[in-house]
């Protein structure tokens, strides 16, 4: 027992080594850049893949073997440097997380680049030479690359303290973490730092990646967002931008794992969100992190005003109604299906958009919400034989219910770290799914939940999920030009003003959290009737990020830009599935050009177009529109 | 060459900063419209004005940090308008914000790192070693984080750091505030050795009697418009003025 407890727990420290690797280039480039960086996770894939290449390339000497390490992680950090010049650069001055929408667009790209290069299959690569033994302790065989990864951690962490401490790129790196526009005005040309930030990042995450190979993990091409949200698990719970923290973190985490795995086998998904949604409970910014201002950046823009929809976009929305109602009838049964799931997506995205855009609350795991009216639905139709009536009212209230408990915790943050406690919830969601199998049939899913009666033809239940779908989206809109609406918006844009007028800030974010975790909850009971069928997958991290593409990607503050997102998104999507088998790399590049030409999103860019035209001669020059969130003091 | 005494010399010295036509927005809001000024070599200029009339923002849109939407930004008669701040530091100005913005994680020392600059002909260069002369209590304390200082300890390190980048011009925006009395002066005091030592100081205030001690000449800035320009002495002199612009 002593014996495996002991394995165990050394087997935790060495995968520690590699996660407190990746976390820690993660926070580097979060603490100096604010950019959520999802393709840390692709960078890391990429310097295993690196390195299986260059193992088989060069020679199996220890040279070799540790100079393909070496080049490895160099390599990701260079790819991470040009990510940074050719894409985010162009992105700074773009509303906060939209760097995120380019980077998952990265993600995808990477992805498929991965696939073309190296295949589907897993790639193993090479034991190290000279660790291939083992010590024994007793009975427990402890490998001697597990000895040398317990290393790595503690002598990475000295490392990167002197390159802080004791180096004026430190230094300045640290400064720029703590107020990048102060850096700025004293002479340090800033995008020469984060480009040489993301490259140290970049290189800590792909050393992580070849570093795992020699321990028989093989590269896949799913390690990139298997890493990513560990890492950010870690980064959370560390503290964002403190590389003490992470490796604390990274520490607790792989214990946690390696022992968790002996004590609860049913829920080891869990445990690391557990922990995460705990820490940030307990400690709202981490182990040793500490309250950051606002990103003090350059070009920060002020939050677009919501106006009504002008006449011609109502006409435009009137138009498009009648179509609806007119056309479905002369479409073909796979047009049918593809409607029907674009309007369940614009009410997802509607109802995210509700919690970012006039809610200022960013969700990395909207997708539990939906996820949950699903599973509510596919419950109550299996266990109780529930009518669809009942099974779309009970929807929303399952997730409402979900939405309760963790909204009430997620609003006590802000920024950045309420997301990751959203992503933790979605997470937790999500492995209950996966791993409660007893009640969700797991991986299998909960099949044969059908619309009934006369809604079960194809074209009868599209009229139902349009009608519902656009019902609660039109809804959802009228909150927004609601007195309810106008407290939101207040308290986003100056809690401690909304408060002093009387607004319960957290009290109001609380209820747009239940509101649109209903209005998820909608959106997935429609969607677990449309598909006869419920799967994890609906709650995992990719949905909430679809849903997070279409929003960013029609604008966060435009009321139209969920509605518009979702059709692009989807649309583009489903054709590209069908076109080409490497639609994720064309839509990431699809996602990136859109990033890159509209940095108000699709329906923001449309609105500014309309605004120019029609007011003239107004002073709306472009760079007009940049400067900081606060009164000229 | 600067001539340490000032505005009473004979022949006037030659225009270092030359703002003109400047304009800003936040947003929509139109904060500055067509602001100039001018600062001679060696002189300390006052931008006089009440809360919210302006000052911080034409320090910020000198410095880059709210891009200028027109005009010139003058620096020994290259336009420096529209530049990034990095670029616009290292051409000479040497920008104090308003709330010190310390980084409070680094001790003094690091502090001073940051702001290091190469050194310039014109001007005897900055070490810590000069600037803890300059200000003896930040001597005694380089090894403490910023965060654990006073606010006056505080507003001497922003001085010293933007020093180190060996500015020409410094932009000082409201160095008085919330400091007790004897800081004031001792920060007045300051100013008036930074003059002598050649540097040209453009100063933003609201407290007339602080800006008294040190100031040769004045700029009053209301609503974004600059509605009056002189010597000290004779905007000591017209009371109208005054009481038009800067009277609470």
């Amino acid at each position: 027992m002593m014996e495996l407890l002991l394995v165990q727990g050394l087997n935790g420290l060495a995968s520690a080594a590699s996660l407190f690797l990746v976390a820690a280039g993660l926070s580097i480039i979060f603490g100096v850049t604010r950019i959520v960086n999802f393709a840390h996770g692709s960078l890391y894939m990429l310097g295993a893949y690196i390195a299986v290449t260059l193992f088989a390339v060069l020679p199996r000497d220890q040279l070799g073997f540790w100079g393909a390490v070496l080049l490895s992680a160099v390599a990701a950090g260079l790819l991470g440097a040009l990510l940074e010049r050719l894409v985010l650069r162009r992105l700074y001055g773009a509303p906060e997380l939209f760097q995120l929408l380019a980077t998952f667009g990265v993600v995808l790209i990477v992805q498929d680049a991965a696939l073309l290069i190296w295949g589907p299959q897993d790639l193993l690569g090479p034991r190290a030479p000279g660790l291939r033994g083992a010590v024994y302790v007793g009975e427990a065989r402890i490998p001697l690359y597990d000895l040398f990864l317990f290393a790595v951690g503690p002598v990475v962490l000295a490392l990167l303290w002197l390159l802080f401490n004791r180096t004026r790129w430190g230094t300045l790196v640290r400064a720029a973490t703590q107020d990048r526009e102060m850096v700025a005005a004293l002479g340090v040309n800033q995008r020469w730092l984060f480009t040489t930030v993301f490259f140290l990042g970049s290189l800590l995450a792909g050393l992580g990646g070849a570093l795992q190979l020699p321990r028989g993990q093989p590269a896949t091409l799913h390690m990139d967002l298997d890493v990513i949200t560990e890492a950010f698990a870690v980064v959370v719970i560390g503290g964002m931008g403190s590389v003490p923290g992470a490796f604390l973190a990274a520490l607790l985490i792989g214990m946690l794992q390696a022992y968790g795995i002996l004590v609860f086998p049913k829920i080891t998904l869990v445990l690391t969100f557990l922990v995460m949604a705990a820490v940030l409970v307990v400690r709202p910014h981490g182990l040793l992190g500490r309250p950051q201002g606002a990103a003090r950046a350059l070009g920060a823009g002020v939050e677009a005003v919501i106006r009504p929809a002008p006449p011609a976009l109502r006409r435009l929305g009137l138009a498009v109604l009648a179509l609806l109602l007119v056309l479905p009838p002369f479409l073909g049964s796979y047009a049918v299906s593809v409607l029907g799931e674009i309007a369940v997506f614009v009410l997802f995205a509607a109802s995210l958009h509700l919690m970012m855009g006039p809610g200022g609350m960013a969700s990395f795991g909207h997708a539990a919400y939906f996820g949950l009216g699903a599973y509510g639905v596919a419950l109550l139709v299996t266990n109780f034989g529930v009518p669809m009536l009942g099974g779309l009212v009970a929807a929303p209230v399952v997730a409402a219910i979900a939405g309760a408990v963790f909204g009430w915790f997620c609003v006590r943050l802000s920024g950045v770290y309420l997301a990751m406690l959203t992503l933790a919830f979605a997470q937790i969601a999500w492995s209950g799914a996966f791993q409660w199998v007893e009640l969700t049939g797991g991986d299998n899913g909960i099949l044969g939940v059908w619309p009934e009666g006369f809604l079960a033809g194809p074209l009868p239940f599209l009229y139902l999920t349009l009608a519902v779908s656009i019902g609660v989206t039109l809804l959802l809109r009228r909150v927004i030009y609601a007195p309810f609406g106008y407290a939101l918006r207040a308290g986003r844009d100056s809690p401690l003003r909304a408060e002093a007028i009387g607004i319960g800030v957290r009290g109001v974010q609380w209820r747009a959290f239940i509101l649109a975790a209903a209005a998820a909850g909608v959106a997935g009971g429609l969607f677990a009737y449309g598909k006869g069928s419920v799967f994890p997958t609906y709650m995992q991290i990719s949905r909430s990020v679809d849903g997070l593409m279409m929003v960013l990607l029609g604008g966060v503050q435009t009321v139209s830009g969920p509605i518009v997102g979702a059709v692009v998104f989807r649309g583009l999507e489903e054709q590209l599935l069908r076109l080409t088998d490497y639609w994720r790399a064309v839509l990431g590049a699809a996602i990136l050009l859109l990033v890159l030409a509209f940095p108000q999103g699709i329906a923001g860019a449309a609105q500014a177009w309309w605004q120019r035209r029609g007011a003239g001669t107004g002073p709306a020059a472009a760079g007009t529109e940049r400067g900081e969130a606060e009164r000229a003091a | 060459m600067p001539e340490p005494g000032g505005a009473a010399a004979g022949a006037a010295p030659p225009v270092l900063l030359a703002v003109s036509g400047l304009h800003a927005h936040y947003g929509r809001a139109h904060i500055l419209s067509d602001v100039a000024l001018e600062a001679r070599q060696g002189e300390v200029l006052v931008l006089l004005g009440r809360n919210g009339a302006g000052k911080s923002t034409t320090m910020k849109a000198i410095m880059g940090l709210v891009p200028p939407s027109a005009g010139q930004v003058r620096l020994d008669g290259a336009d420096l308008a529209g530049q990034e701040p990095h670029v616009i530091a290292r051409a000479g100005i040497g920008y104090v914000p308003e709330e010190r913005r310390i980084f409070t994680d680094l001790t003094v020392m690091e502090n001073l790192a940051v702001g290091r600059r190469p050194p310039r002909a014109c001007l005897a260069p900055w070490t810590p070693e000069r600037l803890f002369a300059l200000f003896p209590n930040l001597g005694e304390m380089r090894n403490r984080p910023g965060g654990r200082m006073s606010g006056g300890e505080q507003q001497m390190l922003t001085i010293a750091r933007t020093l180190m980048g060996n500015p020409r011009l410094l932009l000082l925006d409201e160095p008085s505030e919330g400091l007790s009395p004897l800081i004031v002066e001792q920060m007045a005091n300051t100013i008036l050795q930074l003059k002598r030592e050649g540097l040209t100081v453009l100063l933003s205030e609201q407290n007339l009697h602080f800006a008294g001690l040190v100031s040769d000449r004045a700029t009053v800035i209301e609503q974004g418009r600059i509605r009056w320009s002189g010597t000290f002495a004779a905007l000591e002199a017209d009371a109208a003025a005054q009481a038009q612009y800067l009277s609470v």
